[in-house]
């Protein structure tokens, strides 16, 4: 209670971070009231063909698309799958990453080298190529996005997890329990795992935004989720044949984007400042 | 005082921190003579690498002001120096530095002797002749004469071995990390000897080396200073090591100077309460280590008048109100106490106490 | 000595990676569907059609016994032919491999110039107004999507200033085919009317690769200065009164950029991703945009050539940074 009123005035006193932590609230807050917030909620699935691209109004805010839907109303619903997506991909990627990093950091065997060795030849691609090859194998739909994210992130949770969990190691608190005789499995999750979260924590927050921008990204090639969905990168893909006269096609999405990615990173660079003391920004006068 | 080498008076530091702002200098009085070897002795936060640092005009830019008083270094008070003055023709040129930690102080990706080369580009001391006139184009700065870099170099090759380095020529091509602590220190004494400077001043040299070697390195400091008549300012927390190489002792005690004496009396005759604990408080045979009463006051809100009053058992009203001026008690020693405590029966019972092996 | 088993030492993690890559792209090629042949045949192949081409194909054999012939065939460059052309895909490659280059190349060089300068100066001056405005503009370029980012430039400096080109990696031929860079073969055969288009065709796609790329360089550029600048060693040489530019340009940016050195191997990364969407929107005929297209026309033989390409450049590129490491850091020797 006492750290997390503490997180919290840290909080706010960074700005930039606090502005990071609105932007997110208002993606969450809009992924769950879209049906409420919606001026066309119908428009996810129904085509208007005569609105076909209305110029932004005062019925259609950010304007209409080919299909004569309301671009607001999309993007909202699009706010439902960003979040979905990003979600999903990440936990399952921590709840895969972590413990290998655990495991592999605590033993010092064969197997340990053998886990790192194939996390280092995950890493050793572009994530977004792997992500790519595997989407294309199994056909465009979110599930096939949320695995193929998954399938491609864990890596980095591991290898941040075996460097903190092999430095901290050597700490005395560790070493007494494991004199004490507790358990391997107790003293990973019950002692290592707490004292390296705040890396965790870090690590996913940004990890948020780049997922958020591959999915897109996969969005974008085609490999998403197929249409009507109001994928946000998708959209931006189906604007391009009506440039440059429907200028505000690809405004609204990628500006959607832009913002929550944004929104992810100033909010994990802020919670890096606050949580990770090695570089705490400290006035030092040594004497 | 026509012989003081550097006169340091009512000089106020203070820093920002997250907390409030630190009075970490509080109207420090100091002097140096020529070739005069000062020790600057304080527990840690007391502010002597304050000091140190505000010789050298490096304090940290974004907390550091400094709030009055002056640094008078032969005829000019260096606080009014334009810094770029300052930069050229004080630091590492008349003025020159050991730092504490030679390990971390060297540059760690480039060989010694390039780093010992761009010192002498800029700080030989045969750079007065030879070197640039004002107005020389940049790119000028950039040439080092043929001439003088051979002339530099003789004179670099024989400054490591004045310091005892061996194969000097050897260690030039180096990197820092392969040489040892001891060989680091060396080092920086030789760097801070080349520009044959007028004032040395060395932040806890030694602190950073192990025991059995710092006494070496102690001694050799000394020698090599007193034989070319520089003057070194030498701070440290132990009082064994200054009574090994200094030739005054001036005590500090958070961010004020509490006594000054040349080291014989300082030690004979040491007078200020202050002083007086830490003697105490030095380890002796078969006893534990007493420490002095109280704590070590927060500098951001420290106690009024003498700063030591509250863990001083002489003091009193006056103490809290104002701060005691000097006070010449005897010859060469001053006390900034209103109550100094001059009984010779006290002194006999200080001195009776084995001091530690520097 | 020690230097050269380093290097080895290094050389020798090269070859496990590339067997380990194989191994992943033979997972998601042959392992994944749930058929592949089906997958490769179509939905209106027959029993019989699927039959044949899976033993054309040598897919009716054991597992382990495909992955050795999968491995010998990387081995000796032999992706396989495209699915939807019947060429062989390593010649489709090859023939693309010099656009991407020239573009990434560019970009890097670019990133580099640019981002490692603002880097410092905003370390310097850091709270200053100038550090300030770079802060956004790296915040903005690590979450600006690059596809959407590359449309926005189109539509302002092609579409409505017509400053420059939309699409494409020239307006005419190209020039003399020597290299396949553009710039390079221009340069070779002197035909400036070559070389400027080259050099127009090349400024959006260059300037939407090198925008977060360039963010990351001036991040980690700013950080290792801000670090230094904190050192030891800075306060020694300014306490013996080293000129400040000799501080900043020599000591504490030869320390800061060995951060930022190991960075570019990760940026490459960013490059390489970002060049599949770039080249998408540019119609920029390189790897990237021959994998877009591949996608559409779901060859997946292409796109496992396109993932092996790019994944084993990726890895050399490291072993370059990993290598050059050991040269600018002393320590690691």
């Amino acid at each position: 209670m006492e750290t997390l009123r503490f997180l919290l005035k840290k909080l706010i006193e960074d700005r930039v971070a606090l502005l990071g932590a609105l932007l997110i609230l208002l993606l969450i807050f809009t992924a769950i009231a879209a049906p409420f917030l919606a001026t066309f909620p119908e428009d996810i699935a129904e085509f208007h063909p005569p609105n076909r691209l209305i110029a932004p109004d005062g019925t259609f805010w950010f304007g209409t698309d080919r299909m004569g839907s309301d671009i607001y109303s999309r993007i909202l619903f699009g706010a439902r799958i960003t979040i979905t997506i990003a979600i999903i991909a990440i936990g399952v990627s921590v709840i895969i990453g972590v413990p290998i990093g655990l495991i592999a950091g605590y033993y010092h065997t064969w197997f340990s080298d053998l886990l790192m060795r194939t996390s280092d030849i995950f890493l050793a691609v572009p994530q977004i190529v792997l992500a790519i090859a595997i989407a294309q194998t199994l056909g465009p739909s979110i599930e096939n996005i949320i695995l193929a994210l998954s399938a491609t992130y864990w890596p980095f949770w591991t290898r941040l997890v075996y460097a903190e969990t092999r430095s901290i190691q050597k700490e005395t608190f560790i070493e007494a329990n494991i004199a004490l005789g507790a358990s391997p499995i107790r003293v990973m999750f019950m002692h290592v795992l707490p004292n390296i979260s705040s890396s965790i924590i870090v690590r996913t927050t940004i990890g948020m935004g780049g997922t958020i921008l591959t999915a897109a990204t996969l969005g974008f090639l085609g490999l998403g989720a197929p249409p009507p969905s109001p994928e946000w990168g998708r959209m931006i893909a189906e604007s391009r044949e009506f440039l440059p006269e429907a200028w505000w096609y690809a405004t609204a999405p990628g500006l959607a984007i832009f913002l929550v990615v944004m929104g992810f990173n100033l909010f994990g660079d802020g919670l890096r400042d606050i949580l990770d003391p090695r570089i705490r920004r400290s006035v030092r006068h040594d004497d | 005082m026509t012989t003081d080498l550097l006169n340091v008076s009512d000089l106020r530091v203070s820093f920002a921190t997250d907390t409030g702002v630190a009075r970490v200098l509080d109207k420090v009085n100091f002097s140096i003579r020529r070739g005069e070897i000062v020790g600057l002795v304080g527990e840690s936060g007391c502010g002597k690498t304050t000091l140190a640092r505000a010789i050298l005009g490096v304090l940290p830019v974004n907390s550091a002001r400094i709030d009055g008083g002056r640094i008078q270094f032969q005829s000019e008070n260096l606080l009014e120096m334009p810094s770029e003055r300052l930069s050229k023709e004080v630091r590492g040129r008349t003025i020159t530095f050991i730092p504490q930690d030679p390990f971390s102080s060297f540059n760690p990706v480039f060989t010694i002797g390039s780093q010992i080369t761009d010192l002498m580009r800029w700080k030989s001391p045969l750079r007065n002749t030879q070197g640039l006139t004002r107005g020389s184009p940049w790119w000028s700065l950039r040439r080092y004469e043929k001439q003088r870099f051979k002339a530099d170099r003789a004179r670099v090759l024989e400054l490591l071995r004045a310091v005892q380095l061996p194969d000097p020529e050897a260690i030039l091509r180096k990197y820092p990390h392969e040489i040892s602590g001891g060989q680091r220190q060396r080092l920086m004494i030789a760097q801070a000897l080349l520009p044959e400077p007028q004032l040395i001043i060395a932040d806890e040299p030694t602190t950073a080396l192990d025991v059995t070697i710092q006494a070496q390195i102690l001694k050799l400091l000394r020698q090599l200073a007193h034989d070319r008549d520089i003057a070194v300012l030498f701070t440290t927390h132990d009082l064994g090591t200054t009574y090994e190489i200094c030739d005054r002792i001036t005590v500090m005690y958070a961010g004020q100077e509490m006594e000054s004496a040349t080291a014989s009396d300082f030690f004979n005759r040491p007078s200020h309460p202050y002083t007086q604990k830490l003697l105490e408080s030095l380890p002796r045979d078969k006893e534990r280590i007493q420490g002095i009463p109280g704590d070590i006051p927060t500098l951001i809100s420290p106690p009024t008048g003498c700063r030591f009053h509250p863990r001083c058992d002489r003091a009193d009203k006056t103490c809290a109100d104002t701060r005691p001026a000097a006070k010449s008690i005897w010859t060469n020693h001053t006390v900034r106490c209103y109550h100094p405590n001059t009984d010779p029966e006290v002194h006999r019972e200080l001195i009776n106490q084995p001091y530690p092996d520097p | 000595m020690r230097l050269l088993v380093l290097i080895i030492n290094r050389l020798l993690w090269f070859f496990p990676t590339i067997l380990g890559l194989m191994v992943i792209t033979f997972t998601i090629s042959h392992v994944i569907p749930a058929d592949p042949v089906a997958f490769v045949a179509g939905d209106n192949a027959t029993n019989e059609q699927i039959e044949a081409l899976r033993a054309q194909l040598g897919l009716d054999r054991p597992m382990h016994v495909q992955l050795f012939h999968y491995i010998l065939n990387l081995a000796r460059g032999d992706f396989g032919v495209s699915l939807y052309t019947l060429r062989p895909i390593s010649e489709d490659l090859a023939s693309r491999l010099p656009a991407t280059m020239e573009l990434t190349i560019v970009s890097v060089l670019v990133s580099t110039l640019i981002g490692v300068p603002l880097g410092v100066i905003s370390a310097i001056r850091r709270n200053s107004f100038l550090d300030h405005v770079v802060r956004v503009f790296t915040v903005s370029g690590l979450a600006i999507a690059s596809f959407w980012f590359a449309i926005l430039l189109q539509l302002f400096f092609a579409m409505e200033l017509d400053w420059t080109p939309l699409q494409g990696r020239t307006s005419g031929w190209g020039p003399e085919h020597v290299t396949g860079f553009f710039l390079v073969d221009s340069l070779l055969s002197w035909d400036l009317s070559e070389l400027r288009a080259a050099a127009l065709h090349l400024i959006l796609p260059v300037t939407t690769l090198a925008f977060p790329a360039m963010a990351t360089i001036v991040r980690f550029t700013r950080a290792g200065v801000l670090n230094a600048m904190n050192s030891n060693y800075v306060l020694y040489e300014e306490a013996m009164g080293f000129p400040k530019r000799v501080i900043i340009w020599k000591y504490i940016l030869r320390n800061a950029l060995i951060g930022t050195v190991t960075q570019i191997g990760l940026i490459f990364g960013i490059l390489i991703a970002g060049a599949v969407v770039v080249e998408a929107v540019f119609d920029w005929p390189g790897l990237g945009y021959y994998a877009v297209q591949s996608i559409i026309q779901s060859d997946y033989n292409a796109i496992m050539g396109f993932t092996f390409v790019t994944g084993v450049l990726f890895i050399i590129v490291n072993l370059l940074v990993d290598i050059a490491q050991i040269f600018i850091d002393p320590r690691e020797a």
